[in-house]
Order: structure tokens, then C-alpha cells, then sequence
């Protein structure tokens, strides 16, 4: 059975990936976090984006944030677990930016890591690709 | 009980049915909230009629915008702000709430995002209202023809989310009027004043009707079991922080400034 979605969406290789839907890229302990260019597709417009608050701590598959989007909230799951040392306040004025620059001025939190390890848990973009095909055939 | 055996043999995933009357809106909400982030279970829990009018807004409402504040504060009506998305709506003894919490995996068809969702309770309201009305799914409302009955709202976790909707059996032309017409709103709506934009479920059919249809319709997916409010097995509300709040007199006399200003 071959199936293709209808968009074939955007999967970088440098990051890694989350089965949530949420993206990492990593610089030595430090990781920026966002969702997928999937995710974003999947949920629509995305109104608004509740954000942790910063020196917060984050736990790999827990939600620390919500987007809302076509009357839904939808939590945003952290891939890695640590600090957060920043949160993208452009995204209070401008929540849309999680659509149209999914993997870069949409980012939504930097975490200082406490366990690199954990990254091994997480799919690299070749895996990850597979999973969002086999998701949207599934359903 | 045959019936519900014939449906667990066919495999279906067991769904908990609570059958409330006239419970608060905030304690309805909170144990909403409890159940989708605590509980590993199915729920539907149907509240026929809330204590006293409300005004609900979803999570990133802006008071300001949405609501008609000084007449809200004169006539003391409280404002709660909810855990899921969607707009603002004001509830009262007329008002049913049906709310569906389901593991994602239970409805394996349905992707856990809002769009998916949104369909697949659509679908559920077409078996429901079949034969009786010109029932729709538009642009995220429930409409009998272009009139709204029904406003929805989600919140989609890892593996659960939830679906919950306000039926409009019957309002109070007053209780509409606390509210300002939104600044999103729906195409299909064009201008229309929140009069000329709902209609009540009554003209329709009746309260226990619509009930009934509703858990027949559920249990053409769901082997549902009936169980009382009273032993429902999640933390109790001491134990667990919620995000639904009510609105405190300061906040919406705050709103107030915000419009002078």
C-alpha cells in the first residue's frame, strides 16, 4: 500500500525529534525547542502561545506550554529536560511565527540540558519522517 | 446490559458516562480539567443546565474585547477563564454541556489534532440530530441550517484529549447581551447580532431527547457504562492545581480601565 500525505512537510536533518511532534537542536548543553513543520500543519492557525516562565524546569515528554489554535489548546511536550533559560517573547505578539518559521523564529524555549543522554531517546529527522508518513496513513 | 455485552464483545473501548443536573460551571470545568490530566479512562459527562449564568472564555480570551464589562460587573456576573481554546459564551439553567475525554488511542481513526477532532464530533452530532434537523458542522460551530446551537472547545494532551460543547436548548435574551460581537468571527456569520446568529435547540427537540440521542450515538463507538458523580476516582480538587479560574473583581474592573483608557 503506498501512501503519500498531501504535503510532504519539512524535516531537518540537523535536529532531533520528539514523537510529540517537537523539534531540538543542540549546542553543547544548550537545546532551542520548537514543534514541527507536521505539527504546525496539522493544527492550523495558530493563535496564541502560553510559554513557561523563565528558570522554569522542563522534563523530556512533559508539557511545558500550550498553542492554541481552531478552538483548541495543545500542549507542547519538552523533548529534553533541564532549565529554561529563554523563552521567545516575539511569540506573545506574533504566535503565527510557530506556522511560517516553524524551525526558526518560531522557536519557542532554550533549556540549558541536565542530561545529554536523553537525546538518545529522540528520533534524528530520517526516522522522524517515517513516523509523521506512517501517522498520517494510519488515520 | 445486552446491549452493552454485545458491544463489548464487538471490542469497542469502554467509555464512563456521568449524568449530571445543574452543577456549577467552574466545578464541571475543574473536574473536566481532573479527569483529562489524571484519569486513564473514557469519559462523557453530560450536565443538563448549570446553577446560575456564566460567562465562560476560553484560554487566551481578551476580557476587554469579548465581554460587556460594566453591565457584567453592575449585575455581578462571574467570568471564568477555561483550559481549552475557543471563544467566549455565557451559560446558565438552559445551557447543556456534553464532554467527551478520550485517550487518543480509543479513536485510533482520528489524529489527536483539533481538526480531526472537530470532524469525527461531527459526524457523532449527524447521527444524533438525523432526521430531526438540517444539522451542521460549519466552520467549527454546530448550526441547524446558518442559526448556531452548540459552541466547541478542545484540549489535546500526549495521549488524551477532550471535546467539550454548550448547547443551546433555550437563552436568555439579557444573559447575550453581556457579550461584544468577537472580533474573529466565523465567515458565515457575516455581521449578525448574536440574536440573529443562534437559535435554541428547543424548537427542536427535547431536553431528554437530545440526551438520549446523544448516548446512543456514543455507543455506536464506545461500550458506555453509567456510573454516578460520586465515584468518579481522580484526585480531588485539593490535590491538583487547575488552570480554570474564575476572574477576580479586580481583573474585570481592570478590563473596565483598559476600555476608558
Amino acid at each position: 500500500q503506498i501512501c503519500l500525505p498531501f504535503v510532504m512537510p519539512t524535516v531537518l536533518k540537523d535536529l532531533k525529534y520528539a514523537d510529540s511532534h517537537e523539534w531540538v537542536k543542540v549546542n553543547g548543553n544548550s537545546a532551542t525547542v520548537g514543534i514541527t513543520d507536521h505539527a504546525q500543519d496539522h493544527l492550523g492557525d495558530v493563535v496564541y502561545v502560553e510559554l513557561p516562565e523563565v528558570g522554569a524546569t522542563v522534563t523530556q515528554g512533559d508539557s511545558f506550554g500550550a498553542v492554541e489554535s481552531v478552538k483548541a489548546t495543545s500542549d507542547i511536550n519538552s523533548p529534553v529536560s533541564g532549565k529554561v533559560v529563554e523563552v521567545n517573547e516575539e511569540l506573545h505578539s506574533a504566535p503565527a511565527l510557530v506556522n511560517s518559521s516553524p524551525y526558526e523564529n518560531g522557536w519557542i524555549i532554550k533549556v540549558e540540558m541536565s542530561d545529554n543522554g536523553e537525546l538518545n531517546n529522540l528520533m534524528d529527522s530520517e526516522k522522524y519522517s517515517k513516523f509523521c508518513e506512517e501517522e498520517d496513513c494510519k488515520h | 446490559m445486552a446491549v452493552m455485552g454485545k458491544a463489548r464483545e464487538a471490542g469497542l473501548p469502554l467509555m464512563k458516562l456521568v449524568k449530571l443536573r445543574g452543577m456549577p460551571i467552574l466545578q464541571q470545568l475543574h473536574l473536566e480539567e481532573r479527569l483529562l490530566r489524571t484519569s486513564s479512562d473514557n469519559w462523557c459527562l453530560i450536565n443538563d443546565g448549570t446553577s446560575s449564568p456564566t460567562i465562560v472564555m476560553g484560554l487566551s480570551g481578551k476580557l476587554s474585547e469579548l465581554v460587556e464589562v460594566k453591565p457584567v460587573l453592575q449585575d455581578h456576573i462571574p467570568i471564568i477563564r477555561r483550559f481549552t481554546g475557543g471563544g467566549t459564551v455565557v451559560v446558565d439553567q438552559n445551557t447543556i454541556f456534553v464532554t467527551m475525554i478520550c485517550n487518543k488511542d480509543a479513536v485510533s481513526n482520528v489524529q489527536p489534532f483539533p481538526r480531526s477532532i472537530m470532524s469525527w464530533s461531527g459526524l457523532l452530532y449527524n447521527d444524533v440530530f438525523e432526521g430531526l434537523a438540517d444539522f451542521h458542522l460549519r466552520e467549527n460551530d454546530y448550526v441547524f441550517g446558518d442559526r448556531k446551537f452548540g459552541g466547541n472547545a478542545q484540549s489535546i494532551t500526549k495521549n488524551r484529549w477532550i471535546h467539550h460543547t454548550s448547547f443551546l436548548w433555550d437563552y436568555d435574551v439579557k444573559n447575550m447581551s453581556y457579550l461584544k460581537l468577537p472580533a474573529k468571527a466565523p465567515q458565515y456569520r457575516l455581521t449578525r447580532s448574536h440574536l440573529d446568529f443562534v437559535c435554541r435547540m428547543k424548537e427542536y427537540l427535547t431536553r431528554s431527547e437530545f440526551i438520549e440521542r446523544t448516548i446512543k450515538a456514543i455507543g455506536g463507538q464506545f461500550s458506555v457504562k453509567s456510573i454516578s458523580s460520586e465515584s468518579i476516582d481522580v484526585p480531588s480538587v485539593s490535590e491538583y492545581v487547575h488552570t480554570t479560574r474564575l476572574l477576580t473583581n479586580q481583573e474585570i474592573q481592570e478590563a473596565c480601565c483598559t476600555i476608558q483608557t
